[in-house]
């Protein structure tokens, strides 16, 4: 009995060990919007690294509360470019470590076709009932929504009609379910190889906001983490920047 | 620091959402809990489990069908537009109606318990004395039940304030409409506004513990009451 138990434990310390040795897991936590991008990356990753990278999505601001109390993610993947300095300057991360991996490209979307112009007309008229925006005080990309809005000189005109998702994962189900007529979501969320896959949409110019910045950083738990730094550095090369591009984003 | 007027708004209509679906609540809840509490039917079972539900189903889960159901492509959403209505998700009265599915179990099942526990012998003896059926509901049912509907609609009105996975689902964030004091807080945690969160989080853990303080003095009078 005892030297059974003697063995499994001999033989679980070996494994661990050959695990530490050979390949190692990152767990990433990643900002929603970059859900599919980092799926298809992480696919290529595992294959061309042999290292294992563990995904949770969400809103960044949630992430920011968990990684301050504790949370055991080694890298992460925001939706913006404040939150990652905003740890940096609490000695949250590694330093030096902080990028930017994308810059998102903001669309009005809709479900239908034909309800959303190829030049974001569709604003100027007040043919719909409710208009969908991530959270401006959460999400960056509900910034840089209402940033378009006031631009265009739109926003208290259709301020009545706005509902809020709390992420932009959120803002996407309430114009996918059409219970938005449209919303401003994320490029990234509609496109498929290259272009808008279903419904109608207008890509929205950059020069209406403020560059959506995407930024990654190794937080302090993933310091020495073989799994993190070769992530990262995988983030920055030419097969990640092909799939990012590919998803609607800048780089 | 204290409140804000988001947190104020937010209040009031938590209050508001909470007294309204407590007050249909008690309208459709009474009769199918007396009917659960009477009926042989087969169809009891079925019925009890479906109000149930909500006890057991994640709020997202709930929240999820809702917003599909109430949407323009979704049976209740085409009900509604056949009414002539607008949409119901993103509006107070689609967190009413959220609600009432929501916060069911924690109203019926006290009524039914407490009809249960009264038993036919009063209501045989009333209808001995003449009295018709409102009559016997108003002077034999609702006072010696009383303690059942007390419960139920403390339960209720809590259960209410307290729903967030529903409300975040179907509520669109929209203030004075659907930006209820558990989404106000889960704003203020995710916007980094720590201290707004802690006045209104710490409130609610006052108000919950105050609630089921008033629940156990109801339940002490009434068992010092059933046994002399």
């Amino acid at each position: 009995m005892k030297t059974t138990l003697k063995m499994i434990v001999v033989g679980l310390t070996a494994l661990g060990g050959v695990n530490l040795a050979q390949a190692e897991e990152v767990s990433v936590a990643v900002a929603a919007n970059f859900t599919a991008p980092m799926k298809a990356i992480v696919a290529e990753f595992e294959n061309d690294t042999g290292h294992k990278a563990v995904l949770s999505f969400g809103g960044t601001g949630k992430f920011y509360a968990q990684i301050k109390n504790g949370a055991p993610f080694q890298v992460f993947l925001a939706a913006d470019d404040t939150t990652p300095a905003k740890l940096e300057e609490e000695g949250l991360v590694v330093t030096g470590s902080r990028f930017t991996y994308a810059v998102g490209t903001l669309v009005l979307w809709s479900a239908s076709e034909g309800i959303v112009d190829a030049d974001g007309e569709v604003l100027n008229n007040n043919r719909f009932r409710k208009i969908a925006v991530a959270n401006p005080k959460l999400a960056p990309y509900g910034k840089a929504a209402l940033e378009v809005l006031t631009n265009l000189g739109l926003k208290d005109s259709l301020e009545p009609k706005f509902v809020f998702g709390e992420n932009i994962a959120q803002t996407y189900q309430f114009v996918s379910t059409s219970n938005a007529e449209l919303g401003f979501v994320a490029l990234s969320q509609v496109i498929k190889e290259g272009r808008i896959a279903s419904g109608s949409g207008w890509i929205v110019p950059g020069t209406l906001h403020e560059p959506i910045r995407q930024e990654a950083v190794v937080l302090a738990n993933g310091k020495g983490n073989a799994a993190a730094e070769a992530l990262m550095q995988y983030l920055r090369g030419d097969k990640a920047a092909a799939i990012i591009r590919t998803f609607g984003y800048a780089l | 620091m204290g409140f804000s007027d988001a947190d104020l708004a937010a209040i009031w209509l938590t209050l508001r959402l909470a007294g309204i679906t407590t007050l249909l609540l008690l309208l459709i809840g009474t009769p199918l809990a007396w009917w659960l509490a009477h009926t042989r039917s087969r169809w009891r079972g079925p019925v009890a489990a479906v109000v149930a539900l909500p006890l057991v189903l994640p709020p997202t889960v709930l929240g999820f069908y809702l917003l599909l159901a109430m949407g323009p492509q979704g049976p209740v959403g085409q009900f509604t537009q056949w009414l002539g209505l607008d949409a119901l998700p993103f509006t107070f009265w689609g967190l009413v109606v959220a609600s009432v599915i929501y916060s069911m179990p924690f109203v019926v099942q006290p009524i039914q318990n407490a009809i249960e526990a009264l038993g036919r012998r009063p209501l045989e003896v009333a209808a001995t004395l003449r009295a018709g059926p409102w009559d016997r509901f108003w002077t034999v049912v609702v006072p010696l039940a009383r303690p059942g509907f007390v419960t139920a609609a403390i339960l209720g009105f809590a259960h209410t304030v307290g729903e967030f996975g529903v409300v975040l689902m179907i509520g669109g964030n929209i203030p004075g409409e659907t930006r209820v004091v558990s989404v106000q807080i889960y704003d203020h945690v995710e916007a980094m506004e720590y201290a707004e969160a802690h006045w209104l989080a710490g409130s609610m853990v006052i108000f919950s513990f105050l609630v089921l303080l008033a629940l156990h003095a109801t339940h002490r009078h009434t068992t010092h009451g059933a046994m002399p």
